[in-house]
């Protein structure tokens, strides 16, 4: 079993001298992107979406990746979800390889939009992935019931997802991808689509969701307080070709709340994610 | 009293059924005048023939009530309609009920051997790029041939092999009825969104779950819709199969009877058998949509 005790590695073309961050987590790792390229091709010719990308995350950590669009930071996770075939370099989820990870249903999968399945009850579709794994009607019927309770929608399980707000949507979509109990939790920018309050609402919601059940989340955002508010580590990437240009620890105890962010660490960490972003020319254009 | 008037103006009913009953009003109207032209010179071409005298009122009610009219007016069409329906038993040759009856069962026969062989062959479609690639011009050309033409080489060929009477309608009318059906749960079968595609993955979900809890599920609506369409070509399918086979019963037998005898009364009743027959299975089919849609969260 690999610990995280040695220190993490980054790779970075922009420095000339690569930093080198120690991690506190000493759970044992459970994604390691090593040397990871995808090129895309495309009808303007070749597009580098990810280039030559290292990193190794802890169990129970919540990674954010933060970036410009066509950082790369989608198709990592993807990658990372075997939703996308990397061109070249190896990614190990739960010590497995990215696809039987997948095979294994190690992952829940949140994406930008809830995606929820309309001809299907909200508890219907939290049943849905039970029924592909096989699980007893009445494991369904409890699990719906417990993960529905998580994310406070108890009550709403007749109802259609017409019927509910694109909050609470989002809501069940995060409950179903807990449903089957994965030790990993990837998010694709799932709070992107709604307004500020409900998704600080979110955010404090997902934090308290994090510290109860323990999981490690890969989190893709575009906003920076919502990456320093949630992370224990944050990666910024970069664009042309995307690539991580810094990782940023960001020990925060766990029960934080929406007030931290007035305290100046808040902002000093804030702070360098935006001269990170910078760095990588992401405000250019 | 205008309170009186104006509440008699804004009823519900009225106002739901206005705009149906004028349209109808002014088609009946356009009806008779058609009728009374149409028939004219043929009702005046009577009289002088007999060289009897007769008025401008006699040449009009002529042309209402002849026999063998260009164009019956639409009282002959229901009243010889309504005979042939109620005035005789259900089993009688000359009960329109029992020429509709024989129709039906080719069509609905049609129409489940079209349904079935729609979607097996979009699911083959669907899941296999080779057969995509190989099937789709065959399906497309299928249609391109008159039916009318092929029709004829179908009983033939059928009758050849010892099938006869309902199967070979039947075949016809499928042979029309899958096309829709195929060509709208091709587009049904791969609408699911990328996301939920993409969910079903992370789920390692296996095609045939796919297949049943995403693909078919989202080609419900598509399969509503084309088989709206299948059911009206089913029936037109089934009427064709009775034209050029000399069929002795069905409303394309009544058809074709009515066209050898100049019965043009005949003609149109069996017309509008068709059409209420056409309505009811469209009817039946959206009844079933609305129910299935119901089930599925559909907003009402």
């Amino acid at each position: 079993m690999t610990l995280l005790v040695e220190p993490v590695r980054m790779n970075s073309t922009a420095d000339a001298e690569p930093h080198i961050y120690q991690s506190n987590v000493t759970r044992p790792i459970a994604v390691d992107v090593s040397k990871v390229s995808l090129t895309f091709d495309t009808t303007d010719g070749k597009v580098e979406a990810l280039s030559n990308v290292d990193l190794q995350i802890g169990g129970g950590e919540f990674v954010s990746f933060i970036g410009p669009s066509g950082c790369g930071k989608t198709t990592l996770l993807r990658v990372i979800a075997d939703l996308q075939q990397p061109s070249s370099g190896a990614v190990t989820v739960n010590g497995m390889s990215a696809e039987q990870a997948r095979l294994g249903r190690n992952y829940g999968y949140v994406f930008q939009a809830p995606a929820l399945f309309p001809w299907r009850s909200i508890e219907a579709n939290l049943k849905l992935p039970l029924e592909l794994m096989g699980f007893s009607p009445t494991e369904q019927k409890q699990r719906a019931a417990r993960y529905l309770d998580l994310v406070n929608l108890t009550g709403f399980e007749r109802k259609f997802p017409w019927q509910l707000s694109g909050g609470m949507q989002q809501r069940v979509s995060i409950a179903r991808a807990l449903s089957f109990d994965p030790e990993l939790l990837l998010m694709d920018e799932p709070f992107g689509a709604l307004d500020e309050i409900v998704r600080d609402h979110l955010n404090e919601q997902l934090l308290q969701l994090w510290a109860k059940t323990r999981k490690t989340v890969l989190f893709v955002t575009h906003s920076i307080p919502e990456a320093v508010f949630l992370s224990t580590k944050i990666v910024v990437m970069s664009p042309r070709p995307g690539r991580i240009t810094d990782i940023i620890d960001c020990n925060f105890p766990r029960d934080r709340t929406l007030e931290i962010r007035e305290t100046p660490e808040f902002m000093a960490i804030a702070q360098r994610v935006r001269t990170g972003l910078r760095a990588g020319h992401s405000y250019d254009e | 009293m205008p309170v009186a008037r104006t509440a008699w103006c804004t009823h519900p009913l009225v106002k739901r059924s206005a705009p149906v009953v004028t349209i109808v009003t002014v088609l009946i109207v356009v009806w008779y005048i058609g009728a009374v032209l149409m028939n004219l010179s043929l009702v005046r071409g009577g009289f002088e023939r007999e060289e009897a005298p007769y008025t401008m009122m006699e040449l009009l009610e002529g042309t209402m009530s002849a026999e063998r009219p260009l164009l019956p007016a639409p009282h002959q069409v229901v009243g010889a309609f309504i005979e042939s329906v109620f005035g005789y038993p259900p089993t009688a040759p000359r009960s329109l009920v029992y020429h509709a009856m024989v129709t039906l069962s080719a069509t609905l026969l049609g129409f489940g051997l079209g349904a079935l062989l729609g979607i097996v062959l979009a699911l083959a479609i669907v899941h296999s790029r080779v057969l995509e690639r190989s099937l789709m011009p065959w399906i497309i050309c299928s249609q391109m041939v008159p039916i009318l033409a092929l029709a004829p080489i179908f009983i033939v060929v059928l009758g050849a092999i010892g099938l006869q009477g309902l199967l070979p309608k039947s075949i016809i009318s499928a042979y029309l009825s899958f096309f829709p059906i195929t060509i709208g749960m091709v587009k049904g079968f791969t609408s699911p969104d990328p996301m939920q595609m993409d969910l079903m993955r992370t789920w390692s979900a296996t095609s045939r779950q796919v297949l049943s809890k995403l693909r078919w599920p989202s080609a419900v609506p598509y399969l509503f819709a084309s088989l709206k369409v299948a059911i009206t070509i089913s029936l037109i399918g089934a009427i064709v199969a009775e034209l050029p086979t000399g069929a002795e019963a069905g409303i394309g037998a009544r058809l074709l009877a009515g066209s050898y005898y100049g019965q043009t009364i005949q003609i149109w009743s069996a017309l509008v058998a068709a059409a209420v027959l056409a309505s009811g299975l469209i009817a039946i089919v959206s009844y079933v949509e609305r129910k299935v849609g119901r089930r599925m969260g559909a907003r009402t």
